[in-house]
């Protein structure tokens, strides 16, 4: 399995996630600068966190039309897998593969902790690793991540099990405490914390593991 | 050429905390006469006079500079001499 790990001007993450995929997990993972435009060598592609384009405008709103994007789109529609990060979230947010919005912090700070989530749907390709209502621990760090959607957006979300984490204490605001979703495929994750910041116990909690090991183990079966 | 006066607010039943926020201040100095405060957005552009202006300047609302899910806008058009 070949992944690709997307670098934008203001990506921050990205060697985090290289670092979790190639040290950590034992993949064959590559940098694509957001000049290229092709994807086609990938089988999964990681959106990493951190200020593509320094947040102007709107978060992930500039990223969005790099011109690797029109790739990942395609990438998208073929039903293979795309998880986004915080910013990564973001830009998936912005172009549409995921729905609703990523607000300002209800508390108007940037929130930088370790939070507790609950696995709201672990039948998803991103989530299979870890037990129902299972509670794991990881990393936030944001000042944008207050998730947002109309009504039928969301009983939509909830009727196709997009929901795949929640907040189990909110800290950001984010309705209905969500704190990651895919989209109806279930192919493309998007979430605010970091699961790559989150696989040696050395630094932190490994509770991010089994966003990896769910879809990795997906080539063995 | 047009100087377009673009006003970006969030949406009315979207919670504004930074609004929220300034309000409370607005009250602490003794503006109790201030009900709400939205805090929005101002952009403006200086375009060049093409056909179709309302429409180029509606197509880049709506594809790069507002988040219709969240946000709602207005403008203004004025003509410069020069």
């Amino acid at each position: 399995m070949k992944i690709a790990v997307l670098v934008f001007p203001g990506s921050n993450c990205d060697q985090d996630m290289y670092h979790a995929l190639k040290n950590v997990l034992k993949q064959d993972v590559e940098y694509v600068f957001h000049t290229q435009t092709s994807l086609s060598a990938f089988d999964v592609v990681t959106i990493p966190g951190g200020f593509s384009y320094g947040d102007y405008l709107r978060c992930g709103a500039i990223a969005r039309f790099s011109p690797i994007m029109k790739a990942v789109k395609e990438f998208a529609e073929s039903g293979k897998l795309i998880i986004g990060v915080c910013n990564g979230f973001q830009i998936l947010i912005e172009m549409g593969l995921l729905e609703g919005a990523l607000m300002r912090n209800e508390g108007l700070k940037f929130v930088c902790n370790n939070v507790d989530l609950r696995v709201v749907n672990n039948k998803a390709k991103f989530t299979q690793q870890y037990q129902e209502n299972q509670v794991i621990n990881l990393p936030i760090a944001h000042g944008e991540g207050n998730y947002y959607c109309n009504n039928s957006t969301y009983e939509q979300l909830k009727s196709n099990n997009q929901i795949l984490f929640e907040y189990v204490n909110n800290p950001n605001g984010s309705m209905h405490n969500i704190a990651g979703i895919c989209n109806k495929a279930g192919n493309v994750l998007g979430m605010m914390p970091h699961p790559e910041r989150a696989v040696e116990r050395l630094i932190n909690t490994i509770d991010g593991l089994g966003v990896f090991e769910s879809f990795l183990e997906l080539k063995n079966q | 050429m047009y100087k377009i006066k673009i006003n970006v607010y969030l949406r009315e039943n979207i919670l504004d905390p930074q609004g929220k926020a300034v309000n409370t201040a607005l009250h602490q100095l003794g503006y109790n006469e201030v009900k709400t405060v939205r805090i929005g957005k101002f952009i403006e552009l200086i375009i060049d006079d093409v056909n179709e202006i309302e429409v180029r300047i509606k197509s880049m609302c709506e594809q790069l500079l507002i988040n219709m899910i969240i946000e709602d806008y207005s403008y203004t058009t004025e003509k410069l001499n020069n």
